[in-house]
């Protein structure tokens, strides 16, 4: 699947300014393995043994991959994955 | 104190004071970090006492290094000894905050006080948020007060009062279709497209410093003393950590002795991800959809979770949750024993302090300060039910076949 996952502005030093890096990939795990391969330095900041940092959000389509099957959400042509802070907002 | 830097919360990287709100290292939360300035404790307290009636005299525990321009200072509101709920309940001493007391009604009115002279600081022209609807109104006001531009961006469908109660202050209001997450979301990405300040997203850090103001007036109200245990709603968990943050400042500098308070959380059943994870026995929480008529609580995702967790364990206390007859009967005791009127989210802590008491969890001995964050006239349809109206002729025979009839009934 051709997917598009959106970078935060504050990580775009490690993938040369880019906000979107196009890759394929069936599930948000394999998308994400895609980006961190293109660009060093992602991987340590996004996870944390093989699994998400506990202050990340990944959204595919606007919802949040942990109301879905995590990493493994599988991905349609086209989706867009987003990776947000998750320290936003409330009180 | 002065502020000195942004620190992760996660990893302790430092980052100047900026506009700024997480970690590009580990996407951890940012805080303020301060330096004591090695003032004894008799003089913060001479300078505190000579300070304005609002949260402006801890100034110099806020991240400023002056005092800030605001003209519409919010805080100094009651603490009130409630006799009646404390017998009602079998407590000893139990207190009330009725941050209800503040300029729109609200605790939200101190965290935006204090994120809107940051903003100004910081030399933004436009302040914005998202919010369950408190936030919306503070926010609205106090960048109408100040002379700012502002975009409020709300779930839709939240109660009308709180939604006229933003616009009359000519703010540009969004009503978004979705639950209070959805928003959140829309505007963590918006923080990225456009220059604004959104006070709980870049501008967090600041934002949230202000909920330690609660803590310090607590001490003060209470003759400079600590509760022995606090009762307070968690809806992302700030509120309930700052508290204890502001506490815990003041008696590592000595102005206050004694043990940090046991602290309590409150949720509603509806949106009670933190309630579950302290249940399960999580040190993360998992996010919910919320459905409660506590909406000023639902946020399904809390940012603050692990922290609100790691507080409620580390003191003794715990995370509760309630349903929402619980919550309206909570909102009917705090009025009927105190005269304190509250909105949902006052009745979420009441209800919750009534259980834990039902549970025998709070000894007799111990003082004990519920806070009490919101208005009960912005969540009306909370109340609709539960009440009667006598309805009668203007006379005094009509009053009495009426209290009658109701008597024989």
């Amino acid at each position: 699947m051709a997917v598009t996952v959106k970078i935060p502005s504050q990580l775009r030093p490690a993938t040369g300014g880019e906000g979107e890096v196009e890759v394929e990939g069936g599930t948000v795990g394999e998308a994400l393995d895609a980006v961190f391969d293109q660009h060093d330095g992602l991987r340590e900041r996004i996870t944390e043994d093989g699994t998400l940092r506990r202050f990340v959000n990944v959204y595919v389509s606007g919802e949040d991959i942990r109301f879905q099957e995590g990493l493994e959400t599988e991905l349609s042509d086209g989706d867009e994955v987003t990776i947000l802070p998750a320290v936003a907002g409330g009180l | 104190m002065a502020p000195t830097a942004l620190s992760c919360k996660e990893c302790g990287e430092e980052y100047p004071l900026d506009a700024k709100y997480f970690c590009e290292a580990c996407f951890g939360p940012l805080e303020v970090a301060y330096e004591s300035e090695g003032a004894d404790a008799s003089e913060l307290k001479r300078k505190i006492q000579a300070g304005s009636a609002g949260i402006w005299r801890y100034a110099d525990f806020l991240p400023f290094t002056g005092r800030p321009r605001d003209p519409l200072e919010p805080g100094l509101t009651p603490l009130v000894r409630a006799h009646r709920l404390a017998e009602r309940l079998g407590l000893g001493e139990l207190w009330v905050k009725n941050d209800a007391a503040n300029p729109t009604h609200s605790f939200k009115d101190r965290v935006v006080a204090v994120a809107v002279a940051k903003a100004l600081e910081l030399g933004f022209d436009t302040v914005a948020c998202a919010s369950t609807g408190n936030l919306a109104n503070a926010v609205a006001a106090h960048a109408a007060a100040a002379g700012l531009d502002s975009y409020v961006f709300v779930p839709a469908n939240l109660e009308e009062q709180k939604l006229l109660a933003t616009g009359v202050y000519g703010t540009n209001l969004v009503g978004v279709h979705g639950n209070y997450d959805d928003v959140n979301r829309l505007c963590t990405e918006l923080c990225e497209e456009r220059p604004w300040a959104f006070v709980n997203v870049n501008l967090r850090p600041y934002y949230a410093e202000g909920s330690k103001t609660l803590a310090y007036e607590t001490v003060e109200q209470l003759g400079w003393t600590l509760p022995d245990r606090v009762v307070c709603p968690i809806a992302s968990g700030s509120l309930f950590t700052k508290i204890a943050r502001g506490f815990d400042e003041w008696r590592e500098l000595g102005l206050v002795e004694g043990d940090l308070p046991i602290f309590n959380g409150a949720q509603a059943n509806g949106c009670s991800p933190v309630a579950t994870a302290y249940a399960e026995g999580w040190d993360v929480c998992k996010p919910q959809r919320p459905d409660t008529i506590a909406k000023s609580l639902a946020i399904g995702n809390p940012a603050d979770g692990p922290y609100a967790l790691e507080l409620a364990r580390r003191t003794g206390g715990g995370v509760d949750s309630v349903s929402d007859e619980e919550i309206r009967a909570g909102i009917r005791l705090l009025a009927e024993t105190t005269g304190i009127f509250t909105e949902t989210a006052g009745g979420v802590t009441i209800a919750t302090l009534a259980k834990l008491a039902e549970r025998g969890e709070i000894s007799p001995g111990e003082r004990v300060v519920a806070y009490i964050t919101g208005e009960g006239l912005k969540t009306l349809d909370a109340v609709r039910e539960g009440h009667h109206m006598y309805e009668i002729e203007p006379k005094i025979e009509s009053l009495d076949a009426a209290l009658a009839a109701a008597t024989s009934a």
